[in-house]
């Protein structure tokens, strides 16, 4: 009997290490970057690139054959970012040193050599030594020029497009707003040409040259050059772009905080409403309901709606809180924008309420658990010295209470973070605009749409047109939902162990 | 004020000058079982006066009844009068949560709140609103030294309560009964769970608070009774057979039950 308790419990720990394992090896290898192999085909031409994946399989004769899975970039040339080839068909295989690979805002990857960098279609530096030289100044001048001209100039207009949208509303005349509007737009127009008036020119395998405005490239990597430490800087930089930076390229490059900020939050929301609301329904339940047939009924529904499959909760979601609570606040309080919804539309307070109406079982369950457990001549011991039932409660049960309640809290936080169906129709959206906390008065804006990990999974790894390529992004991004997921619960239960340690000797 | 009929054993009732409890012709049902029959018994004040009697004979129930602890029990019903003074605590319109402070009790079973050793303590006082901030640290030391705690705490004030041993939680349940100044203490078996030596310390500290509050012990040890009590009553099956003072009640009992039972013929 005990072989049998302890091989399940073995079998448990090898799933739950196997998994994050898996997900961890698929995942980490995202940011490293490969040596850029230079391959002579037997029918002449070179691929440039770098070899992701050897596989053996048999060709149409069943002989068998080993074939290569070459991640070769140049999507805007070739179309594809992969080409799988033929190991018998390669002739000879080279590491150039020069070989270089360039991460672009748009396009994905380029695999070429430089040949010379151009201002304005005069050549600034050439020839190797120089390009690399010069290039990394380049870049960074680039990047701070953008983040104070144009980022600027984004933020003017956007502020000009509501003034303008609110004014019109009240029926002010917006002529002078709009003639600075256009100003703005021109002057951003004009700055953006001015940004890719710098370019590096490249070339491919093939020959072909290809001039890719600095302003576009994110990092340019002379991989074959770069020693160990330089590919461990490399990694670092991407793992810290991964986290702190906003996709691009329909979220297959680029970070992906946006999604972590999304989740962490709504988390944060749906446990600050459900806790009220379980803690609320289990004292009642336990403390204050004559204890009968009605209450036995309440507390059976209130178990099976755990049991309620999460997409029917993102349709009351969307029915009730957005449709009907969302709609009535619009006619009420922003009727003058409509038709346009403010909050009768999807958001990241609808999407917090529907997952705790969906976890407020948990909550209560453990709530009533914690309860019962407090002792009947504590309570009295409160009574005796002349408290109140609500003073008794309030003051001594449920303290005594708090480390259950926060099991349950840590259990319906773990829910949530993870649960994914019934955000996508009350508010969670592939791309967000902007986040739901800014400096924008008033900072907390429960009413914007968000991202979401999950759904970036999802998103990413199902929806994109390139699913080749982002195979170990979707790793990568599973990876961080289980650690973010992973350190709320620590959190929690960092929490929890305190609060019980201070009450140390209590039989809760 | 209603004068209930005399019972054969009021007749026999010692009489005191000042009676802080008067217990009149009580009854009490719990559901269809009768738990108390036709109670009469005076309380004398700053005296300690002991309940014993055989397991299931009412005496638990009778303390509980006279800070209105019975209400929480579903079902109960008494007839006849509990007098405080000269008022009844059974009237509709007596605040029942300023009469607990009044009249305080300490449980069978140590049972600290699970907070800190000074909030246990001054728990009280906050409930009812009694003493400023400042004024609460000196309540809190000064419940605590006449409870005979504060040597033993006054350094891990801050400390969980849990973390007391059996017979200092009581004595803490006491320092908590005294710090909002009741008038009565009531002890429900207080000793029952301790060792020898924690019994001894919370007998000596009942003799010391009887200086200042009128005590009611509930008490399963028949020596513990004989030691610390001023007034004895003997309860069998929910009546007060015999009450009188501790040392004739023990010397020569009037009554043959109550000779039986402190000879231990049975209980």
């Amino acid at each position: 009997m005990i072989s049998l308790t302890a091989g399940a419990l073995a079998a448990n720990l090898l799933l739950i290490g196997g998994l994050i394992a898996l997900v961890a090896a698929n995942g980490l290898g995202h940011f490293w970057q490969a040596d850029i192999a230079s391959l002579a085909l037997s029918d002449g031409t070179t691929a440039l690139g770098e070899i992701v994946d050897r596989e053996a399989d048999t060709d149409e004769q069943g002989r068998a054959r080993e074939r290569l899975r070459v991640a070769v970039g140049n999507r805007d040339l070739g179309g594809s970012d992969y080409r799988w080839i033929d190991a018998a068909q390669i002739a000879g295989e080279t590491w150039p040193r020069d070989a270089a690979v360039l991460e672009r805002e748009e396009w994905g990857k380029f695999y070429g050599f430089p040949v010379e960098i151009r201002r304005s279609g005069q050549v600034i530096a050439d020839g190797s030594e120089a390009i690399w030289a010069a290039l990394p100044g380049l870049l960074r001048a680039k990047r701070v020029e953008r983040a104070g001209k144009i980022d600027a100039l984004r933020t003017e207009i956007r502020e000009l497009n509501r003034e303008i949208e609110s004014s019109r509303r009240r029926g002010r005349d917006v002529a002078e707003l709009q003639v600075r509007y256009e100003d703005a737009a021109a002057a951003l127009s004009a700055r953006a040409a001015e940004l890719v008036s710098d370019e590096l020119v490249v070339r491919t395998a093939d020959g072909r040259e290809q001039a890719v405005p600095l302003a576009h490239i994110v990092r340019a990597v002379r991989a074959n050059a770069l020693g160990t430490t330089g590919k461990l800087g490399l990694y670092a930089s991407r793992l810290w772009e991964f986290l702190t930076g906003d996709p691009r390229e329909s979220n297959t490059e680029g970070g992906i905080f946006p999604a972590i900020f999304g989740t962490v939050l709504m988390v944060m929301l749906t446990s600050l409403a459900v806790a009220p609301l379980g803690v609320l329904t289990a004292l009642y339940l336990r403390e204050y309901a004559r204890q009968g047939l009605l209450v036995r009924c309440v507390r059976i529904a209130v178990s099976s709606l755990a049991g309620v499959p999460s997409i029917v909760f993102g349709v009351f979601g969307l029915g009730f809180f957005v449709y009907l609570v969302g709609g009535t606040i619009d006619s009420l309080f922003f009727a003058d924008r409509l038709p346009t919804p403010t909050f009768g539309t999807g958001g990241i307070l609808w999407a917090s309420l529907t997952l705790a109406l969906l976890t407020v079982p948990v909550v209560v369950v453990a709530t009533e658990e914690g309860l019962a457990a407090v002792p009947r001549v504590v309570r009295e011991g409160s009574l005796a010295l002349g408290a109140t039932k609500f003073e008794t409660l309030w003051r001594v049960v449920l303290p005594a209470a708090l480390p259950g309640v926060l099991t349950g809290l840590i259990l319906a936080m773990a829910r949530a973070a993870g649960e994914v169906a019934p955000l996508m129709i009350v508010g969670m959206v592939k791309l967000a605009p902007s986040l739901p906390l800014d400096g924008e008065f008033p900072f907390l804006h429960l009413e914007r749409k968000f991202m979401h990990l999950g759904f970036h999974i999802y998103d990413v790894g199902f929806q994109s047109p390139n699913v080749e390529a982002v195979r170990s992004l979707v790793f990568a991004t599973a990876l961080l939902l289980i650690l973010v997921v992973l350190s709320t619960n620590l959190t929690a239960i960092l929490v929890r162990n305190h609060l019980r340690r201070k009450y140390a000797g209590s039989a809760i | 004020m209603t004068q209930p009929a005399q019972s054969p054993e009021l007749a026999r009732l010692p009489e005191f000058e000042k009676a802080v409890l008067r217990v009149r012709s009580l009854s009490l049902w719990y559901g269809e079982s009768q738990a108390l029959k036709e109670i009469s018994l005076d309380v004398p004040e700053r005296k300690i006066t002991a309940l014993i009697g055989p397991s299931g004979c009412g005496k638990s129930t009778l303390l509980r009844c006279i800070n209105r602890m019975h209400d929480l029990i579903d079902g109960v019903r008494v007839e006849g009068q509990l007098y405080f003074h000269d008022r009844s605590i059974f009237d509709p319109d007596v605040d029942v949560f300023a009469l607990r402070r009044r009249i305080g009790m300490v449980f069978q079973k140590s049972n600290p709140f699970p907070k800190s050793i000074f909030e246990n303590v001054a728990y009280g006082c906050r409930i009812h609103g009694l003493g400023a901030r400042a004024e609460l640290d000196e309540i809190v030391e000064k419940s605590l030294l006449n409870a005979g705690l504060w040597d033993e705490v006054k350094d891990r004030l801050r400390e969980s309560a849990l973390s007391l041993s059996g017979g200092q939680q009581q004595r803490l349940c006491i320092a908590r009964a005294i710090a909002v100044e009741p008038e009565v203490i009531l002890l429900d078996e207080p000793c029952s769970a301790l060792d020898p030596i924690a019994t001894q310390r919370i007998e000596e500290l009942m003799r010391g608070l009887a200086d200042r509050y009128t005590i009611v012990i509930v008490t399963h040890n028949m020596q513990q009774a004989a030691r610390v009590s001023d007034y004895t009553a003997f309860m069998y099956l929910g009546r007060v057979i015999e009450f009188g003072e501790t040392g004739e009640l023990f010397v020569k009992p009037r009554v043959r039950a109550t000779e039986d039972y402190i000879r231990g013929k049975f209980g």
